[in-house]
């Protein structure tokens, strides 16, 4: 069974509070304006819980937490 | 009836180019098509063939959506057929990119190819409406359009509802989502997705987009066959294509080619350059910009547009300002496109016009990196890219404007018809 998960950012509706990058640093950076950068979308069961903090903590709900693709990874990741 | 035939339309005396499809009436009459030229050259559109059987055919023609994204039509006319509930159509006749103009005078031309080409898509796609999207800046041609639809309901022609609408012209205006949000009475931005427009799009029914060019190739599709399709391009891009060239062309304007042509090849459709080039921008603003000399072999990709670039100007300085403008252009939704990119377009103007050093060069890069793939459409992406070639293509140029500044051409009047940067008012959009 793939416990993977992957995050993606709805970037209409964030508004660069930044909780995410505080509540997950492995993943999240932020640009010179505040917003999120995701350096890489996959989530392994051990950032699991940290990944659910960080999405539920969004003001906005724009961080989501998703089940990843199954099959070939796509070939430019939206973050 | 096989339209390639020069001696069965063509009035006296004029020749009809091969590979005319889409053009086939411009050339053989030197005028646009009227309902009653149009019906007695193609009969009416068969809209009483099956559903299935007309998306096969679009699948069998291996016809690809011809505003930019490529997308096969076939498959996409499948995907909003298997959903449940009556579906939309939109007919993408916006064309913001402001190089182009083959929408424009197709819609011109032969709007009836266009209108048959939206029913059929409607027929296959199980939907029972269909919306045309044009520019407000082309309020004249939306009231043509709409004269031409009441004809076409007078003569009983269509089985479908079709209703012509003018939206805000701005760039990212013709992004699909962005017609979704208007017609259900939004803003002309572009929306986040889940859910994509053929799951849930217009009044949350399932809609299918096309651009106005890709609908009357189907038109023609569907009365001639997959086979006479490819009878011309090649087995990976079958069939023509419009494309508009400007620039350094001996005749500017718009040119219907066999798709998959190399750039040379469609450039000497408007009978070549008139001096030596120093780069081709491909794509228009949303595209990049390609090295000289051409490579033979490449074809041009993208929503057909082509720039000739003399060799003498700064393709830097074009860059800059293609890039103010599309830095104007964001629906100022998503942090990293409205700051980002009039962030990068300040940068470029520096490397242009001002006194860049290392820093700059630096600073752009990195700017550079974090636009694709943040934004909620594709803005972004375009901007980085024209200005990531731009950075590759002009690399002498960089060199040449970092050690001395701005060179002797760099102030000269632009070759790029490039658009006001001037962002639109919150009310503007709507």
């Amino acid at each position: 069974m793939n416990r993977e998960q992957e995050l993606s950012i709805d970037f209409a509706a964030c508004d660069g509070h930044g909780l995410c990058a505080e509540l997950l640093p492995e993943r999240i950076g932020l640009d010179e304006w505040g917003y999120p950068v995701l350096r890489d979308a996959a989530i392994p069961s051990a950032l699991t819980d940290h990944a659910r903090r960080a999405a539920a903590a969004c003001p906005v709900l724009a961080l989501r937490l998703t089940s990843a693709a199954r099959g070939a990874r796509r070939a430019a990741p939206r973050h | 009836m096989n339209p390639d035939t020069t001696t069965a339309f063509a009035a006296e005396g004029i020749r009809v180019p091969s590979g005319a499809r889409l053009l086939h009436g411009w050339f053989a009459t030197g005028r646009a098509t009227d309902l009653t030229e149009h019906l007695t050259r193609y009969g009416p559109a068969p809209v009483t063939t099956a559903p299935s059987s007309l998306a096969d055919a679009v699948e069998q023609a291996g016809l690809t959506g011809r505003g930019g994204a490529g997308f096969p039509t076939g498959r996409k006319l499948r995907t909003v057929a298997a959903q449940r509930g009556p579906a939309v159509v939109i007919a993408n006749g916006m064309e913001s990119e402001p190089a182009s103009r083959k929408d424009e005078t197709l819609l011109s031309l032969v709007p009836h190819l266009v209108l048959d080409g939206a029913v059929l898509a409607a027929t296959a796609a199980g939907a029972n409406t269909v919306h045309l999207c044009l520019p407000r800046t082309r309020a004249e041609q939306a009231r043509r359009l709409t004269r031409a639809v009441d004809e076409r309901r007078h003569a009983g022609l269509d089985p479908v509802d079709i209703r012509v609408h003018a939206l805000p012209h701005h760039f990212v205006s013709s992004e699909e989502t962005a017609l979704v949000n208007w017609l259900n009475g939004g803003g002309a931005k572009p929306m986040s997705t889940p859910p994509r427009p053929f799951e849930k799009g217009v009044g949350k029914r399932p809609t299918f987009i096309a651009n106005v060019e890709t609908l009357a190739h189907v038109a023609l599709i569907a009365r001639y066959g997959p086979d006479w399709f490819r009878e011309l391009g090649s087995p990976q891009a079958p069939g023509t294509t419009l494309v508009t060239l400007s620039g350094a062309i001996r005749s500017p304007g718009v040119y219907e080619v066999p798709m998959g042509s190399p750039v040379g090849q469609a450039l000497a459709a408007g009978g070549g350059p008139t001096r030596r080039l120093g780069a081709v921008l491909a794509g228009g603003f949303f595209g990049s910009w390609l090295p000289v000399p051409l490579d033979p072999a490449a074809p041009a990709r993208g929503a057909g547009v082509l720039v000739a670039l003399p060799e003498d100007a700064c393709g830097l300085a074009e860059t800059a300002a293609a890039l103010a403008y599309l830095g104007s252009q964001s629906a100022q939704q998503c942090g990293p496109c409205m700051f980002g990119v009039p962030s990068v377009a300040e940068d470029f103007a520096e490397l242009a016009w001002g006194r860049p050093g290392a820093a700059l060069l630096e600073r752009l890069n990195r700017r550079l990196g974090l636009l694709p793939g943040r934004g909620a459409c594709r803005h972004p992406d375009g901007a980085a890219r024209l200005a990531t070639s731009a950075l590759q293509v002009f690399a002498d140029d960089v060199h040449q404007h970092v050690r001395y500044g701005p060179c002797s051409h760099a102030h000269d009047p632009l070759v790029l018809s490039v658009p006001d940067a001037r962002p639109p008012a919150e009310k503007e959009w709507r």
